[in-house]
């Protein structure tokens, strides 16, 4: 069995919205709200859902760019705290890649400064940093000789994700979290750069957490994926498993969400009706029961817990929890599988 | 045969405002049939939005040349004069985008900005136009219609402020939309409610619909037929069954290779296409595809492919489809 490369723990984070000028009571958006989860060595996590669920907000809390409301992290063993000593050692291993290749590039500095910019601050000698750096540049499919002087303005698109992979890459981090990092790619350069990605985690023994909400490219990355809906987690498991036998009506529903590449089949009905409601206001009990079509009054009134359906595998819904009150759940006695 | 409604002819758009021009759409041939919707798929920069802003002139005309004809119901839309292109804007076909909230107006409801759009193209009561305008928000199914007539554009979601621009698009009940990427921006779950719901109204209007985007999947969920574009030229053209079944021409061939789908084996790489696409102030005298194409001969390098009719049923712009017959259904995955 795999060890749990990061553990998070009851991890939260609200933002507090400005007080109106006149009385209203403060809100708050919650924007992750409690999640519980490992990410295995070696594997690649994907994490899916629409917008407002919270996964860019977990990735960043993840990253401690911003700081928990509450919850632990606790990478390889040690807990992740904010002081500058360990966050900085912290962010040698985990590195993160951004969804906006140009923003996330400083533009005043050729591409070979910005990726030995990292090893260069964490006390690495000038000539080995641009040693390394031209390494990578080679291995991410830029040749050294025609691109290191370039400055990002002068690439394309997947050329300069290709950058932010090798700027990743050049702490020799153990963990990389890739936030929507293909997503702005034209689909021919998205297939190269998921290519590339695979190949580097080979060779490097590298662990993902791939966050997306592209269906089809978290199913075809991901190991295990977790789907989150309004700052909870609705299911986790196998990516063939939730793929193939989701056990939350949300996965289901964005599942089939995908449109049909077959012109003979087409989709007929809308899965899902609605738009996703307001992190401001998440709804009581299931945050899904005011889209659910199987929703009935235990729906509303509890939260169901993130509980296993079988090993390996759970999802949040009361359908799968004995004895929840829901005229689909399994009966009280058989469910004795709980892990 | 009855003409088609809407024809493109050796359509060449060219941007001047540059150091050197920029051939952005080179020689487009296109028909779209009264109720027939046909799907533009293409790259970033492959000239499928700039294709369809000439259509409605949009393009700067100081800084863009236009070459070629563009008939829309009989008429020669380059000829069009300010004000018969006011009304043909609109009245004749109409356009959504990709942002709506770029798209609408932020200082003016909903509502006022439908009835504005109705009593610039016709004399009519204000309360008249209101009355329309709430039944486009019903036709569009928005929830409790009068009530978000009232709202302005940021005090909504993304799917309802897309289904507004809908309704403001159907106003002046044109024959013709023009749909640029209009469900990229959105989530899964929203995505495929407009993908319907574009798919009813086509029906329920009898529209004739360009739905310009670089998702496949998007595309054959709506169109009829699909035109796949390749730096500024149509290089492959047929029913979106032909197309997705048996494509011929390399590029179709490789987007459909390239696309993560669930069919791929796990694990396994993908076939992406290598290289990435020309640039377009610098094309090459021959096949714009030929540096990124595995079949590629000399002879593909030095001319220009015409578009020819293969057997299985697509126009293809290529002289290698005896080499490209793929395997029918070969993309159709569970």
């Amino acid at each position: 069995m795999r060890q749990p490369l990061l553990q998070v723990r009851g991890l939260k984070k609200h933002f507090p919205l400005e007080r109106k000028l006149f009385g209203g009571a403060a809100k708050t958006v919650h924007a992750v709200d409690g999640v519980d989860f490992d990410v295995l060595e070696g594997e690649t996590l994907g994490v899916v859902g629409e917008s407002g669920c919270g996964k860019s907000t977990t990735a960043r809390l993840l990253m401690h760019l911003i700081d928990p409301t509450a919850g632990t992290i606790t990478f390889d063993g040690a807990p992740v705290e904010n002081t500058r000593l360990s966050l900085r050692n912290y962010r040698r291993r985990v590195q993160m890649v951004f969804q906006d290749s140009y923003s996330s590039l400083n533009p005043r500095m050729t591409i070979e400064a910005s990726i030995a910019f990292g090893p260069e601050v964490h006390g690495v000698p000038h000539k080995e940093a641009l040693a390394r750096t031209h390494d990578l540049l080679e291995r991410v499919g830029l040749e050294p000789t025609r691109f290191a002087e370039r400055y990002p303005h002068e690439l394309s698109g997947g050329q300069r994700q290709r950058v932010n992979i090798a700027r990743a890459l050049a702490l020799q981090p153990k963990l990389i979290i890739l936030d929507e990092a293909v997503s702005a790619l034209d689909k021919s350069v998205e297939a190269q750069v998921l290519n590339l990605l695979m190949d580097l985690k080979e060779e490097f023994g590298l662990t993902y957490v791939f966050i997306s909400h592209d269906l089809n490219v978290v199913q075809f990355i991901s190991d295990r994926v977790m789907v989150m809906y309004l700052g909870r987690i609705a299911e986790l498991g196998r990516a063939e498993t939730v793929f193939g036998d989701a056990r939350h009506p949300y996965s289901t529903a964005l599942l089939s969400s995908m449109p049909s590449i077959d012109p003979d089949n087409r989709t007929e009905h809308v899965p899902l009706a609605g738009d996703p409601p307001n992190p401001i206001d998440p709804p009581p009990g299931c945050r899904f029961h005011t889209r659910c079509a199987h929703a009935e009054t235990v729906c509303s009134l509890t939260e169901p817990p993130l509980a296993a359906v079988e090993p390996g595998h759970q999802a949040a819904c009361h359908m799968g929890v004995a004895g929840s009150g829901h005229s689909r759940a399994p009966e009280a006695r058989t469910a004795t599988a709980a892990e | 045969m009855a003409d088609p409604y809407l024809r493109l002819d050796q359509l060449e758009v060219t941007f001047t405002g540059g150091r050197s021009p920029v051939r952005a759409v080179n020689g487009v041939d296109l028909t779209v049939d009264s109720g027939e919707t046909v799907a533009l798929i293409g790259e970033s920069g492959s000239g499928k939005s700039v294709t369809l802003r000439a259509i409605l002139r949009l393009n700067p005309e100081k800084k863009t040349r236009i070459a070629g004809r563009i008939t829309v119901g009989g008429r020669d839309v380059m000829g069009l004069g300010s004000k018969d292109l006011a009304q043909f804007r609109g009245g004749e076909v109409a356009m959504i985008f990709q942002e709506p909230l770029l798209a609408l107006d932020p200082v003016y409801t909903l509502g006022e900005q439908i009835t504005e759009a109705i009593r610039r193209h016709e004399t009519i009561s204000k309360a008249d136009a209101r009355a329309r305008a709430l039944g486009l928000f019903e036709r569009v199914r928005i929830p409790s219609p009068e009530r978000r007539l009232d709202t302005y554009p940021h005090e909504m979601s993304g799917g309802m402020r897309q289904r507004a621009m809908i309704a403001l698009a159907l106003a002046c009940n044109p024959k013709v939309l023009l749909a640029d990427e209009p469900t990229t921006a959105l989530d899964a779950t929203v995505q495929i409610q407009i993908l319907l719901l574009l798919r009813d109204l086509q029906r329920e209007f009898g529209l004739s619909i360009i739905f310009v985007t670089h998702d496949l999947g998007a595309a054959v969920e709506v169109a009829d037929r699909i035109a796949v574009m390749y730096a500024g030229r149509i290089v492959e053209e047929g029913t979106a069954r032909d197309i997705i079944n048996t494509p011929r021409h390399p590029y179709t061939i490789g987007l459909l290779k390239s696309r993560a789908h669930g069919a791929m084996t796990k694990g396994k790489r993908l076939d992406a296409i290598a290289g990435s696409p020309p640039d377009l102030a610098n094309l090459p005298p021959g096949c714009a595809f030929a540096a990124r194409c595995p079949w590629a001969i000399d002879e593909c390098r030095r001319t220009r492919p015409e578009l020819i009719r293969t057997e299985t049923g697509t126009q293809a712009r290529c002289l290698r489809t005896d080499q490209t017959l793929t395997r029918p259904g070969e993309f159709v995955g569970a």
